[in-house]
């Protein structure tokens, strides 16, 4: 009888009240990304296609950009030096990841914090230790001759520091693709009497297959968008990401600069179309059967692999020691007795110290903010239904800005925020507009932490409350946040310690007032002041250490507190 | 409708996207009455149960829960429990904020509250377990605690999502059973999803049999296993011997060189299909001159326990092959082996034909 009535029309189910707020909550978060990162790349596009009376043009801006032989030079600089980071790095960092995971060496975790500290600085903080090292006044200048290289500024200095600061991004990647092995390929092939070097090449590399073309294409990215280590060791070669700063701060040409921009974006855009096919892939590789792989003991090769990493960590460690050494040299390289002059001078001369409190309250900003918006979004996208078509934007903006680099985002601030009709233009030039800048950049890395958390729980636990008639809210509150403490720690952690080194993000949006540690750096580079700019980055570093152990200090309090139920 | 009547499913159909998951689903569910759905894996029955629950939205139909139309309400607006086959527990809490979790959102004061917990717990078997967490119970006792939840409330209607499918075989039997006298004794009108036979053998008072999204079969657990009504029943409940047969007037039907009685005429020449479970194949008592009698030869012998699935070759039933069950005791006074012969009867009117 009813089905004949019912036939025509669909059932809609009437939508509770409770699940309102849920919604509500998603439009929030959309407009919220409409407004801080799909206007600004829109920005971009649209002043890449003006000309300087704000007229539009075609792709005049294109065709003139294509007929300067310069740029076009940046643009071949900023490749092929990407390209030797990228071959050099990710066989070395591979190579550290199979010694952790595959080995039965000592000390692994004593390697693994190592090959983490460079995390810490900003990444410039390599470049000014190179310049130590190999500099006009470097310690070991004279071996450069021997190498047949003129000087380190340039694309050897840009090459070294940045495989220094892109290996621990490399090795992360590689030792999660790594130490996921089933243990039973290997036995299958023992008890076929298989080679070591057939199990590495049929087991082994398969196996880590899409770990290295991720970490290929995350490496390949942070070189050729990376805007500080050009600064500091570039000297007079150019690269696009330094262009865009000339065009921008030095020429005023923003249509120019628009179009360098749209340039950074293209291969970052790829490196993301990549890895999330890579990724897809990637899931399926795992049964949830595998048994995990144990290393067995062979004092050979447990040797060579210690040696490799001893030789790695001794590298790292140069590199950062004499950053820090450096710093408290009176006046190198003259006189190299400690003393607190560049500290003195860079916190209270050239008032990096209000920069630096810039910084943390930025830091602290994105920390909390960051992570409270992140897991509230990633919430609502993975355990409320309704307003798909929102959904699949909401999830795409939260991917996008993987691909977009610190800054073509930062430029697109300036072009959006900057212009008089936009409501939100007295947000420009704020901390506040500096610190969601920072939280948009950093954003996908901390929903996809969030999302992980969120999916490990039982999909069931919002079916469960909506049969006993409790709120959705109730449960976030309940359940959901204190299950996901630890990841929501982690996540305010990540933000944390990316905003204090953060340079390309908010180099476009500071004012005098609102200048930030990591920019201060720069500029007393700039002045010619290194030594107080490494005396900065140290103390950047020790910082976000400090904030590190603050920050696992929380985890093992809440840990105690909300997480008794771990225990058996 | 009548008034036991407790839930009525009236032309339900479900869609996702040019997939019809579901059509056509009729059923009335009789107040305090225990329902399983029994399928495949993909048969639709989870997707039924989610639609009761308001945890899927059915694109046509129509749902009545006592005598309201609950077709369009949100599953808060509905009024049942429900277990899922991960329990569901939430792990943060004790086993008592688990239990009271639908409780205190009402606003029942906290002594009642308590009061009821040791109550449900004591009714699950689990007295005296409300400080504990889910992870330091067992599977089947993290399962008792989400029944007890969704008993906290008193809901008039329970849901079991494949309650019993991840726990281990001597568990299930003890927990089914204990459900069903929980079920009983609340008098709580009761479904529960299961692509188990034997498990909705024991438990259910009617089986709905369920397939590519229909409803095949609903009958108690008898009928189902004798009387299957379409191909898909007869093979999914149980084992089944198919013998492919002409009818031969006078209500024979010939199997390969053999003519069988059986119990019903058909038109001389039509193709049937005769559909045997192997208990149903005799080998004694052996009437003499029965017309159904045929000499086998044995072929295989599987051991089960107190019995043994025979597997029987007989040159008169053409390229057909029998399973039988043969009772290990007659096996060894028969002194029956493979290559052995015997005499072998079938059971007339236990033959389901199909034309």
């Amino acid at each position: 009888m009813s089905a004949l009535l019912h036939a025509s029309a669909p059932v809609r189910q009437r939508v509770h009240w409770n699940e309102r707020i849920a919604h509500a909550a998603l439009i929030a978060v959309a407009l919220a990304m409409l407004a801080f990162l799909a206007g600004p790349l829109a920005a971009i596009l649209q002043q890449s296609l003006q000309d300087a009376q704000g007229r539009f043009a075609g792709l005049a801006n294109f065709v003139a950009y294509a007929k300067t032989p310069a740029l076009l030079d940046s643009l071949w600089n900023s490749v092929w030096v990407s390209l030797v980071v990228t071959l050099v790095t990710i066989p070395a960092a591979f190579g550290f990841a199979y010694a952790l995971t595959r080995s039965r060496m000592r000390w692994k975790a004593l390697a693994r914090t190592i090959t983490l500290v460079p995390l810490l600085a900003p990444s410039l903080l390599a470049a000014i230790s190179l310049i130590y090292w190999f500099g006009n006044q470097g310690l070991l200048k004279a071996w450069l001759g021997r190498l047949g290289i003129d000087q380190i500024y340039g694309a050897p200095g840009i090459v070294v520091a940045e495989i220094f600061s892109t290996f621990p991004h490399a090795l992360m990647i590689l030792i999660t693709a790594l130490a996921a092995a089933d243990a039973r390929l290997y036995e299958a092939a023992d008890s076929m009497g298989t080679s070591a070097a057939r199990k590495f090449f049929t087991i082994t590399l398969p196996g880590a297959k899409y770990g290295l073309i991720s970490a290929a294409l995350v490496t390949f990215t942070l070189v050729i968008t990376d805007f500080g280590i050009p600064k500091v060791i570039g000297g007079s070669f150019n690269v696009l990401a330094t262009d865009i700063f000339k065009l921008v701060i030095g020429q005023q040409d923003f249509s120019k600069g628009a179009v360098v921009a749209l340039l950074l974006l293209a291969p970052a855009v790829l490196t993301f179309a990549a890895d999330h096919w890579v990724s897809k892939r990637q899931t399926a590789m795992l049964t949830a059967r595998a048994v995990p792989y144990a290393p067995k003991r062979a004092p050979w090769f447990d040797a060579a692999m210690s040696a490799y990493c001893v030789i790695v960590c001794a590298l790292i460690l140069a590199m950062l020691g004499m950053a820090v050494f450096a710093s408290f040299a009176s006046f190198w390289p003259y006189n190299l007795a400690p003393s607190l002059r560049h500290y003195a001078m860079g916190l209270f001369d050239a008032e990096v110290g209000d920069a630096f409190v810039n910084s943390l309250a930025m830091s602290a900003g994105t920390a909390l903010c960051g992570a409270a918006l992140v897991f509230v979004a990633a919430y609502m996208l993975e355990k409320t239904q309704g307003l798909k078509p929102l959904r699949s934007l909401v999830r795409l903006l939260a991917m996008l800005p993987m691909a977009v680099p610190g800054l073509v985002l930062g430029l697109g601030y300036i072009f959006f925020f900057n212009a008089p009709a936009n409501p939100l233009n007295p947000l420009y030039h704020t901390l506040t507009l500096m610190t969601i800048c920072t939280i948009v950049h950093f954003y996908t890395t901390g929903h996809l932490t969030a999302v992980t958390a969120l999916k490990s729980l039982d999909a069931e636990f919002e079916s469960v409350s909506a049969s006993l008639k409790v709120p959705f809210y109730k449960t976030f509150w309940r359940v959901t946040l204190p299950i996901c403490t630890p990841a929501l720690v982690d996540i305010a952690r990540y933000f944390f310690i990316n905003a204090m080194t953060t340079i390309s993000a908010v180099v476009f949006l500071y004012a005098p007032e609102t200048k930030v540690a990591s920019i201060a750096i720069l500029n007393l580079d700039e002045a010619g002041e290194i030594g107080a700019a490494a005396a900065m980055a140290v103390l950047i570093a020790v910082a976000n250490t400090v904030a590190t152990f603050g920050f696992m200090a929380l985890s093992w309090w809440i840990d105690r507190r909300t997480q008794a139920w771990k225990q058996r | 409708m009548s008034d036991a009547t407790y839930l009525r499913l009236a032309g339900i159909r479900k869609d996702f996207g040019a997939f019809t998951a579901l059509s056509h689903i009729d059923l009335d569910i009789a107040n305090g009455e225990f329902v399983c759905f029994l399928g495949p894996s993909g048969c639709g029955k989870t997707t039924l149960l989610r639609i009761i629950a308001g945890l899927e939205v059915q694109t046509a139909g129509r749902i009545e829960l006592a005598g309201r139309d609950i077709s369009a309400l949100p599953p808060a607006k509905r009024d049942y429990g429900i277990v899922f086959q991960s329990y569901a527990l939430f792990p943060n809490l004790t086993v008592a904020d688990n239990v009271a979790y639908g409780l205190t959102n009402r606003k029942v004061p906290k002594a009642q509250a308590r009061e009821r917990v040791a109550e449900l717990l004591s009714l699950v078997g689990l007295p005296g377990s409300e400080a504990k967490y889910p992870a330091q119970l067992s599977g089947g006792q993290q399962q008792r605690i989400a029944l007890a939840r969704a008993l906290a409330t008193a809901p008039r209607l329970l849901l079991l999502d494949e309650p019993l499918s991840a726990l281990d075989a001597i568990v299930r039997v003890k927990l089914r059973q204990e459900i069903r006298s929980l079920q009983r004794q609340l008098g709580v009108t009761t479904i529960m999803v299961t692509h188990d036979q034997e498990e909705a053998f024991a438990v259910a008072d009617r089986i709905v049999v369920m397939n590519q999204g229909a409803i095949e079969q609903v009958g108690d657990a008898m009928q189902v296993y004798r009387e299957p009504r379409s191909l898909f029943v007869a093979d999914f409940v149980g084992r089944i011997n198919v013998l492919a047969a002409t009818a031969v007037d006078g209500g024979r039907l010939r199997v390969g060189s053999h003519e069988f009685h059986c119990p019903h005429a058909f038109r001389g020449g039509s193709e049937l299909r005769v559909y045997l479970r192997p208990e149903d194949v005799l080998a004694r008592p052996i009437p003499a001159g029965d017309p159904n009698v045929f000499e086998a030869l044995i072929e295989k012998i599987e051991f089960m326990g107190p019995y043994c699935l025979v597997r029987v070759d007989s040159p008169v039933l053409g390229q057909h092959k029998l399973t039988v069950y043969l009772s290990l005791n007659y096996l060894a006074e028969a002194q029956l082996e493979v290559g052995s012969r015997l005499p072998l009867r079938l059971v007339p009117e236990r033959m389901r034909i199909f034309e």
